[in-house]
């Protein structure tokens, strides 16, 4: 193989590095906007007192699935729209179903058995 | 082979850019990133039993203190702010790294590590604080599992910091060669992940606890 073809491979993986991980300046400032709002909020919602207990955690868990979001998107860079974006969103979107599993049926199962245990 | 070169020729003009990289790029970047992407995938999951067994234990405060009482919720913006500022320089630092700016990356991860030794300072003074006040991880289950999940994310954040040192230190001697980029791309991976175990840890620890 030549000089130049291999160039020209070596140009697409760096090409293809660079858009998986590379933000631009505007990226990161809108993350860091959203994030430091939607840490306000919750922070807020518990230190002011001022809504029921039910509201207030539907609130910060709500805040904080958002900000995830905002993080994987601006500080991550997470996408579908190319194949290795694709592989990292799908390899995420698995870990989070795992972990879903087993954090929430683990609090489910001991919660229930816990109460059978009190009556 | 001409064949080859014009397909390969066609993909790249599909791609919209061909930069002119001067260094030779021998080792897969992309495909180490992604394999330390799998990684933290797996720390995710390590997390995520930290947090089942805290989410199981918190009640269990064997007559001592509870969240409600030891959390104090200042404390925690400012550890949230600082951490949540080191995310956005280091990002300043990942553009600075790829557009082959030396002195400005090695002044944003300078400033990272600041944001970052400030949230490990305050950590370190939180539990020593609980410790000296008779409250330290011996006490319940509720101690128990609060000191291994703050604690278990508080180790990550002090790797981080190590392994910052270390770039600072390759990219003085080295400067901004493709290898020490990608090493650059995976701790701003790390980084921006420990960002993220952060949110879960102020929302359902602290913010849930004071509540």
């Amino acid at each position: 193989m030549s000089h130049s073809e291999s160039h020209v491979i070596n140009n697409l993986e760096v090409h293809a590095h660079d858009t998986q991980s590379h933000g631009s300046m505007k990226d990161y400032f809108i993350g860091f906007v959203l994030s430091v709002i939607l840490t306000a909020i919750p922070f807020w919602a518990v230190m002011s007192g001022s809504f029921s207990k039910p509201a207030t955690v539907w609130c910060i868990v709500t805040m904080a699935v958002v900000q995830i979001w905002v993080h994987l998107k601006y500080f991550l860079h997470l996408s579908f729209k190319t194949e290795d974006g694709k592989a990292s969103s799908l390899s995420f979107i698995f870990s989070a179903i795992i972990i879903v599993m087993v954090v929430g049926l683990s609090v489910w199962i001991i919660y229930e058995s816990n109460a059978m245990m009190m009556y | 082979m001409s064949t080859i070169t014009a397909d390969l020729n066609t993909l790249s003009n599909a791609q919209g850019h061909v930069e002119a990289h001067d260094s030779e790029h021998h080792d897969t970047g992309g495909n180490t990133v992604f394999g330390f992407w799998l990684y933290l995938m797996t720390d995710c999951l390590l997390f995520a039993s930290f947090f089942a067994t805290y989410a199981v234990l918190f009640m269990n405060t064997a007559g001592g203190v509870s969240g409600k009482d030891i959390f104090e919720l200042d404390f925690v913006a400012v550890e949230t702010a600082a951490l949540l500022l080191s995310s956005i320089t280091f990002g300043f630092a990942m553009i600075s790294a790829h557009s082959q700016k030396k002195a400005a990356t090695l002044t944003w991860l300078l400033v990272t590590f600041a944001f970052g030794a400030v949230f490990i300072g305050m950590e370190v003074y939180e539990f020593h604080h609980l410790i000296a006040h008779g409250n330290g991880p011996q006490h319940s289950a509720f101690l128990t599992s609060f000191f291994s999940l703050v604690g278990l994310h508080g180790l990550h954040v002090t790797a981080g910091l190590i392994w910052m040192t270390i770039m600072m230190i390759e990219v003085v001697r080295r400067g901004l060669n493709p290898q020490t980029v990608t090493r650059l791309s995976c701790l701003s991976l790390f980084w921006h992940f420990l960002d993220v175990v952060w949110i879960c840890v102020f929302t359902v620890v602290y913010l849930m606890g004071a509540m």
